[in-house]
Formats: structure tokens, C-alpha cells, sequence
């Protein structure tokens, strides 16, 4: 409200300076998305045409995956992206509280998933399974690919869900300071769509390299 | 923005905000300082890249060694391309005249997100910086030309990744601007200023900014993925480990094909703004041109393949590839027709940037029926890797974007200087430009179709007298370039002021001061007609002045425009 | 509530006359209920455990197919309800659209190569 009241004292003159354009902020940050989904999307051609190539050593290598670990981490992250909508939507209810609730449940989601990631990794890179590691040296072609891919793929998305992380921080910290308000939460929004973006791109990777038998 | 009023009584030269000094142009969020800035750097940049072509070519003059060692000469032509194509060509007119011009054409104060603006330029910079000093670190500057190809830029010892770092940048440098102008355009349009009221320019730059969009990511990804090679080995582009080479050069040409229209199209922006202010006429087919930019950038995406006919590709892919790389010149020859019919029965003023429009369509229509040779299969085969591609891209980078990028300086130059500049000189100097030109390029065609190799230090003796005609016509070009660029400089310093609007331009940057204020408008205008209208203005720059209540106003364009 | 920001928006728009005004905080308007989120979310898990299931069984090719139209769908969910695309304006849809027809291309491109080679 204030930035409106502001516009109007000031009349018509500045209004595009300071004029607050929420669609345009949306517009933005779905640009963005589209440039993330193509970063990824050049991971995922590369993905479908060695897995095309390579679909035996691909399902032997993924027989060593714990698609256990995969399908929690699938429910923390499903579950992580319903607690920003629902703060969102306590946002607008003016519900500031329940949407600070939400916000730390959603941190403390993605730092869950980070922690498996790290159990995760750790066991794979202790049996010698990384680029260059001594446990590849006996195996095929395909699975060398699928474990180079896998940790490319993982690792940039681990990346983004830090990212995502701290972008919900820094909302939380304006929450609490009320520059974000029921009438004035793009930012959230826009943080949620992040988030959304993270989520979705952990449900293709999630068959794709945990599924696969 | 309390001050706003008083910043309109001086020009965004003269300014001076929170900041002073120097200081006053790096922390500027205003997307004038911001395109001067770029201007700066690209400056820079175009003159060590055009240095390095010009030793290149002096390499050339003679057979065997003339002035460097082979290896060094694989160095000259990397950086030679890496900084063309990504500090060049790609940002030169988009960030410069995009930022300093787009929001003041479609009548908005600023783009939309003016922090993120200048945050691009920083990037810039960085990716510039680094680049630079790939030259001097490591083994020695990555030698394994712009295209970065596996597996050499694996195995290469040179400083590679620095180099690949530095396009990664860059890329991402790109990406925001894109970002940004996608949203001012839809978002900060002036009441009244419908799509098929803006400047083809505009136009130009909307068709680009979604490319930089939506095909940039891919290469960040391809170089994050060379690096990762390189640092462990992780096997997706490397044979040794499986890996399949090709994708490489499908993932990269998945953006930088597109990234070559990035280049052309806002230069065949601003053709379409030179030709109806020079001809004094309504351009010719404005809707036709306006669409032909989506088309271009939409074909972009499809036609990647032909960089690849040689690479081992499949026959049905480079049959696919072939074909679709022949619809680009529908929507390109759409506009070169649409220009030429603008001239016709026009009443033209001959002046420094249509000279260089002409030389444009004469050396882009030479670019682009040579462009059809590459995409035949057969011949593509036969021309592969010569000086044929090499002349091809000189004639369609340098001889389109480049020489319209010399246009656009001449055109915009007293609106963002508020100088004039000698119009005889600049006349001479283009015609300079032009003729070496094509003194240097078009032997390269000859060479190209005999048999010469591109990329080598040395050459068999035939072609020796075809190599000294090229680089005669270097210096004759370098000195065109460099006598140009002393005229602009000396307009800069002592040239006369300019007025409003010099050539009688009829898009709305010509209806504010030369140079323009630091809010560009006092008042928001409202846009009644085309960009284009010679006999009476569509623009109404002080509707409250004029008592025109703005709501109103947005009531009865709508209307019309519904009508 | 949504009286205030229906006058909050009357009056900036009146204020920059841009236009655009009606447009401005078009997503805002709709209160989605706690509930129908939640219903999503169990949708979601529902899918993710069918994913799982199906992956059990021995389907051939056809396995990767089913797993990518449960990601789909369940992608389709996300972005519909979570990410608010339901209430978006149709430019931000056609947006999407634009990048999803491009991204299919690069794909279907690529394997006109990887397929007949």
C-alpha cells in the first residue's frame, strides 16, 4: 500500500520509476525459470541420447542405486514445494506468522534433502564411484557415462536447491520486516516459483536415474 | 525521485546524482550511462580483436613464417573469434544502442529493471576481463578456435577452461539483458504504443532478447561441461570414456547457431529505421518486417545441423538440416525487398548512414546467396572448412552486423552525444571501409572455392597472390576504421552541437533533446499513429499540458485501435 | 481483502495511466484454500509411489514411457497449482508454451541425427 500511496502523491510524472510492476516481476522470474530449464534441458539431451546409445550399461549401473533414498527425497522435496504454496497463501491471507511457519518447514525440507544427497554421495564416492575413481575403471562405457551424468545432474541440482535456500532466506528476513505484505508478495511468489522449478526438475531425475531396471 | 524534475533540465551527460565523478557512471542505473558504458568496453575489445586479425593477416603475406610461430597463430585466431563473437558482435548493438535507445523508442523512462541492467554490464566485464587475461595465464591462450570443439579442448594443455569461463560469463551477461528488454517491451510500452506502433528496431531487439533467452543456457551448460572434462573427467563429451564428440557440436550449435541471429537482427533493426528516416517515407511493409524478425529468430532455432554436414551426422539429419536451413531466406529476403521497395520513389537525402546501409544490403545480399552455397549439401562438402566459410561469416558478421554497427553510430550519434560530426568525412571514411572490404573478404571466396584450408598458418604458393590482394585490403579497411572512428572522436570533442532531430527522424527518441534528459520524458507521451509518418506527428509529448486527460486519451487510442 | 487490492489497483492504474493497470496483480485476486493444496500434495505422493510401483514391474520399454508421463502429469500439477499458472494471464501461458515447443525441438533435431545414424 505504501508504494501505491506513493505514486500518488507524487503524481503522474515518475510513476515508472516508481511504479511496482508485480506481472512484470512474474514475467521475469518465468524468463528465468525458462533459462534454468534449458540449462538443464542440454543435461537431459545429453541424458536421452547416451541412454539411447547405452540403455544396457545404463540399467546395469542403476541397479546400484538405493531408489530408496531416491523416493524419499522425492516425498521431502513434493512436500517442501506444498509448505511455500501454503505460504504463500498465508501471505495473502495476512496470515504472517503461519507464513514464516511455512517458509522454515520448507528450509528445513531442503536441507533434509541436502543431508541424504551427502549420505548419498559419500557411500557412492567411498566404493570408488566417481569421475576418474577407481571403481569405474572396470566398467563400461555406459555406465561411466551414467555415473559422469549423475553426478553432473545431481550435483548442478543440489546447487540450485542451496540457491534456493538461501533465496527463501533472504524472503524470510523481508517477511519479517514487512516489506513483504498481503498486498505486496511477488517476491515471495517468485521465490516459490524457484522453488516449484526445483521440485519439478527433481520428479525427471528421479525415474530417470533411481527407476531404472 | 523527488529530484525528478530538475534531473530533466540537464542531460543524462551532464547529471549528477548521489554519485560524482567516475563513480557517477559506474553505480548509474540510467540505461543511457549504462549503453555508453558497454560502448566503452566494446570499444576496447573490437580494437584488440581487430588488431589480432590484422597480424593474422600479415601472417598471411607470405608463405611459411612471416611474423609468428604456427602455434601462436592457433592462439591469434581463437581469442581473434572468442572476442568478436562474445564481446562483440553478440553485445554491440543490443546493449549499447538496445539499452540506450529501446526505452526511449517505445517511450518508457528506463528499462524494467534497471539494477539488473547495470549488473549485466559487470558481468560483462568480468566475462571481458577474463578473457583477456586467458591470454596471459596458464599454458599460454586457448588454441582451439571460438568453437571450442571435443576432444581437442579436453586434451589441449592451454588455458582452455579460463577461456570457456569467460564465454560462460558472458553468456550469462547476455541472458539478463535479453531478459530484461523481453519484459520492458511488454511491459513499459507507452499508453498508445500498440505492437504494430513500435519501431522495427524494437522489433529487432524483441526477437533477439527471446533468443538470448531461450538458447543461451544450452552453451553455459556445453562450457560448464568442457570444464568439468577438463577438471575430472567426467566423460559425457570425451570418446576415450564413451563419450560422443557430435553431441558436443549439436549442443553448441543449438546456441550458437541462434547466436547468429542474435547478431543480425538488431542490426536489421536499425536498417529499418535508417532507410524510412533517409528516404523520407513510410517504410514499406512494416508488418511483414516486424514478423520477419519472430521468423528469423524462429527458424534460428531449427537449423543448428548445417554446421555439421561434414561431422559424421546421419544422412536423414543433414537432409532435415538442409532443407530447413533454406526457409531462412524467405523471412530474410522478405526484408531485404521490403527495404529496397522503401527507397523506391522516395525522396532521398544521401547521408553518412545510408551509405552505409547500402554498403550493407549490397555486401548482406553477397553474405547470404554465398550462405545458400553452404547450405546445399553437395557444394557444402566441397567448400567445407575453407576460406569459402571463412569469407561467408566476414561477409554476413562483419559486412552485416559490423558495418551496420558503423550505421547505427553515425545514425544515433548526435542524439547520444549531442554533436555533430563532419558528414564529408564520414562519407569518405565509409566508402574506405567499404572498398577494403571487400578488397580483403572477397578473395578469401576465391581462395575458399580453390581449396585453401582455413585456420592455417601456411599455404601452398599458388595462392600467394590472392593472400597479398587480402591483406592490402586489411590495412585499407583498418585505415577506413581507424580514420572513421578519429572523425566520431573529433565530433565528440570540438564538433558542433546538434540539434533535435538532424535527419528528420520520426520515431520518438528525435522528439527529445540531443542529448536526451536523464528521465528521457517529462511527461509519458501517448502514441496516436505508426513510427514511421512523415507529414504529421503521432506523438503527443505533453498530454497534460495539451489538457488531455491521460486516462482518457489511453480510452479513445484503445478504441481506435480496436476499431 | 480482495476489495483492497481491487482499489489498490484502480488507483495505481489511474495513477501511471500505463494501461496496463488491470492487469497488475492479476494472480493476486485468488485465494486458493489450504485444502485444495493439500489435495494436490497427496496426488503428488500418490503419483511418486505408482512411479515407484510401476518401476517394479517388468514392462520392457514401456517403463520408461509410463515414468515419464507420471513425471508429466505430475509436473503438470506442480506447475497448474503450486506455481499458479491456473490464474496467470494468458501471455505468461503462451510464454511457457514458447519455451516447452522449443525445448521439444532441440529434441526431436538432435534425434533425427542420433536415430538414424
Amino acid at each position: 500500500m505504501t508504494e501505491h500511496s506513493e505514486v500518488l502523491n507524487q503524481g503522474e510524472t515518475h510513476a515508472a520509476h516508481v511504479h511496482r510492476d508485480d506481472e512484470g516481476s512474474k514475467m521475469a522470474m518465468w524468463l528465468f525459470l525458462f533459462t534454468e530449464l534449458l540449462l538443464f534441458g542440454g543435461l537431459f539431451l545429453l541424458y536421452g541420447a547416451y541412454r539411447f546409445e547405452y540403455a544396457d550399461g545404463f540399467k546395469v549401473a542403476a541397479a546400484e542405486m538405493n531408489s530408496f533414498i531416491g523416493a524419499v527425497n522425492t516425498i521431502i522435496l513434493l512436500t517442501s514445494s506444498l509448505s511455500v504454496a501454503l505460504s504463500i497463501a498465508a501471505m495473502q491471507r495476512n496470515q504472517k506468522k503461519l507464513a514464516l511457519a511455512m517458509l522454515w518447514f520448507t528450509i528445513l525440507c531442503g536441507i533434509g534433502f541436502l543431508i541424504n544427497k551427502y549420505f548419498e554421495w559419500s557411500h557412492e564416492i567411498h566404493n570408488g564411484v566417481y569421475p576418474g575413481g577407481p571403481g569405474l575403471e572396470n566398467m563400461s562405457n555406459g555406465e561411466v557415462l551414467y555415473f559422469g551424468l549423475y553426478y553432473v545432474m545431481t550435483g548442478l541440482h543440489g546447487l540450485h536447491v542451496i540457491i534456493g535456500l538461501i533465496f527463501i532466506s533472504f524472503i524470510m528476513v523481508f517477511i519479517a520486516r514487512d516489506k513483504i505484505t498481503s498486498t505486496n508478495f511477488q517476491k515471495l511468489e517468485n521465490a516459490g516459483l524457484y522453488w516449484h522449478l526445483v521440485d519439478v526438475i527433481w520428479i525427471f531425475l528421479f525415474p530417470l536415474f533411481y527407476l531404472l531396471h | 525521485m523527488a529530484n525528478g524534475s530538475l534531473a530533466n533540465e540537464v542531460s543524462y551527460l551532464e547529471y549528477e546524482g548521489k554519485h560524482k565523478g567516475i563513480m557517477g557512471w559506474l553505480l548509474s542505473v540510467d540505461h543511457k550511462r549504462i549503453g555508453l558504458m558497454y560502448l566503452m568496453g566494446i570499444m576496447i575489445f573490437f580494437f584488440v580483436a581487430m588488431t589480432l586479425g590484422v597480424l593474422m593477416r600479415l601472417e598471411m603475406l607470405t608463405p611459411g613464417e612471416t611474423i609468428m610461430k604456427p602455434s601462436t597463430y592457433n592462439s591469434v585466431f581463437t581469442l581473434h573469434g572468442v572476442i568478436m563473437v562474445f564481446l562483440f558482435i553478440i553485445p554491440a548493438i543490443p546493449a549499447v544502442f538496445g539499452n540506450f535507445m529501446l526505452p526511449i523508442q517505445i517511450g518508457a523512462k528506463d528499462v524494467a529493471f534497471p539494477r539488473l541492467n547495470l549488473f549485466s554490464w559487470y558481468l560483462y566485464m568480468a566475462g571481458a576481463i577474463l578473457a583477456i587475461v586467458s591470454l596471459f595465464v596458464g599454458g599460454g591462450a586457448a588454441d582451439t578456435g571460438w568453437t571450442f570443439y571435443v576432444p581437442y579442448s579436453i586434451r589441449s594443455a592451454q588455458n582452455v577452461t579460463m577461456t570457456t569461463m569467460a564465454a560462460f560469463v558472458l553468456g550469462f551477461s547476455s541472458i539478463v539483458t535479453g531478459l530484461n528488454f523481453v519484459v520492458t517491451i511488454h511491459r513499459l510500452r507507452a499508453p498508445g504504443m500498440t505492437w504494430f506502433r513500435m519501431p522495427l528496431f524494437v522489433w529487432g531487439l524483441y526477437a533477439t532478447s527471446w533468443i538470448q533467452v531461450l538458447a543461451t543456457p544450452v552453451i553455459g551448460i556445453t562450457l560448464a561441461l568442457i570444464m568439468l572434462e577438463r577438471f575430472m573427467g567426467i566423460g559425457v563429451f570425451d570418446p576415450a570414456l564413451g563419450g560422443d564428440p557430435i553431441l558436443y557440436q549439436h549442443l553448441f550449435w543449438i546456441y550458437s547457431h541462434p547466436a547468429v541471429y542474435i547478431m543480425i537482427l538488431p542490426a536489421m533493426g536499425v536498417v529499418s529505421e535508417i532507410l524510412p528516416t533517409f528516404a523520407r517515407k513510410d517504410i514499406f511493409g512494416y508488418k511483414q518486417i516486424a514478423i520477419s524478425s519472430l521468423g528469423i529468430a524462429l527458424i534460428g532455432y531449427l537449423v543448428w545441423g548445417h554446421h555439421m554436414f561434414v561431422s559424421g551426422m546421419s544422412d536423414t539429419s543433414r537432409i532435415v538440416f538442409s532443407l530447413l536451413t533454406f526457409l531462412v531466406a524467405i523471412p530474410t529476403g522478405v526484408k531485404i525487398f521490403n527495404w529496397v521497395a522503401t527507397l523506391y520513389k522516395g525522396s532521398i537525402k544521401f547521408s553518412a548512414p545510408l551509405y552505409y546501409v547500402l554498403g550493407f544490403i549490397f555486401i548482406f545480399s553477397i553474405g547470404g546467396l554465398t550462405g545458400l552455397v553452404l547450405g546445399a549439401l553437395a557444394t557444402d562438402i566441397h567448400v567445407t572448412d575453407t576460406y569459402f566459410v571463412v569469407a561467408h561469416f566476414h561477409y554476413v558478421m562483419f559486412g552485416g552486423m559490423g558495418i551496420m554497427f558503423f550505421a547505427t553510430m553515425h545514425y544515433w550519434f548526435p542524439k547520444v552525444f549531442g554533436k555533430m560530426y563532419n558528414e564529408k568525412l564520414a562519407v569518405i571514411a565509409c566508402t574506405v571501409i567499404i572498398i577494403g572490404f571487400n578488397l580483403l573478404y572477397f578473395p578469401f571466396f576465391i581462395m575458399g572455392y580453390m581449396g585453401m584450408p582455413r585456420r592455417y598458418y601456411d599455404y601452398l604458393p599458388q595462392f600467394q597472390g590472392w593472400h597479398i590482394l587480402s591483406t592490402v585490403g586489411s590495412w585499407i579497411l583498418v585505415s577506413g576504421i581507424v580514420f572513421m572512428f578519429g572523425n566520431l572522436l573529433y565530433a565528440l570533442l570540438r564538433g558542433p552541437k546538434a540539434s533535435m532531430n538532424p535527419w528528420g527522424g520520426t520515431t520518438l527518441e528525435w522528439k527529445v533533446p540531443s542529448p536526451p534528459p536523464l528521465e528521457n520524458f517529462d511527461e509519458i507521451p501517448i502514441v496516436t499513429g505508426g513510427p514511421y509518418v512523415h507529414d504529421k506527428s503521432t506523438y503527443i509529448m505533453h498530454p497534460s499540458k495539451e489538457g488531455i486527460n491521460a486516462n482518457g486519451a489511453v480510452k479513445t487510442v484503445n478504441q481506435e485501435a480496436a476499431l | 481483502m480482495s476489495e483492497q487490492t481491487q482499489t489498490a489497483e484502480l488507483t495505481t492504474g489511474q495513477a501511471h495511466a500505463s494501461g496496463h493497470g488491470d492487469e497488475h496483480a492479476a494472480g493476486h485476486g485468488h485465494m486458493v484454500s489450504y485444502g485444495t493444496y493439500f489435495i494436490v500434495w497427496l496426488g503428488l505422493v500418490a503419483l511418486t509411489a505408482i512411479t515407484v510401483t510401476i518401476a517394479g514391474i517388468h514392462l520392457g520399454s514401456l517403463t520408461l514411457i509410463a515414468a515419464m508421463l507420471i513425471a508429466a502429469v505430475k509436473t503438470t500439477l506442480v506447475g497448474y497449482h503450486f506455481m499458479h499458472i491456473k490464474y496467470d494471464n494468458v501471455i505468461i501461458k503462451v510464454f511457457i508454451l514458447v519455451c516447452l515447443v522449443i525445448f521439444l525441438t532441440f529434441w526431436i533435431l538432435t534425434f533425427s541425427d542420433l536415430s538414424f545414424r
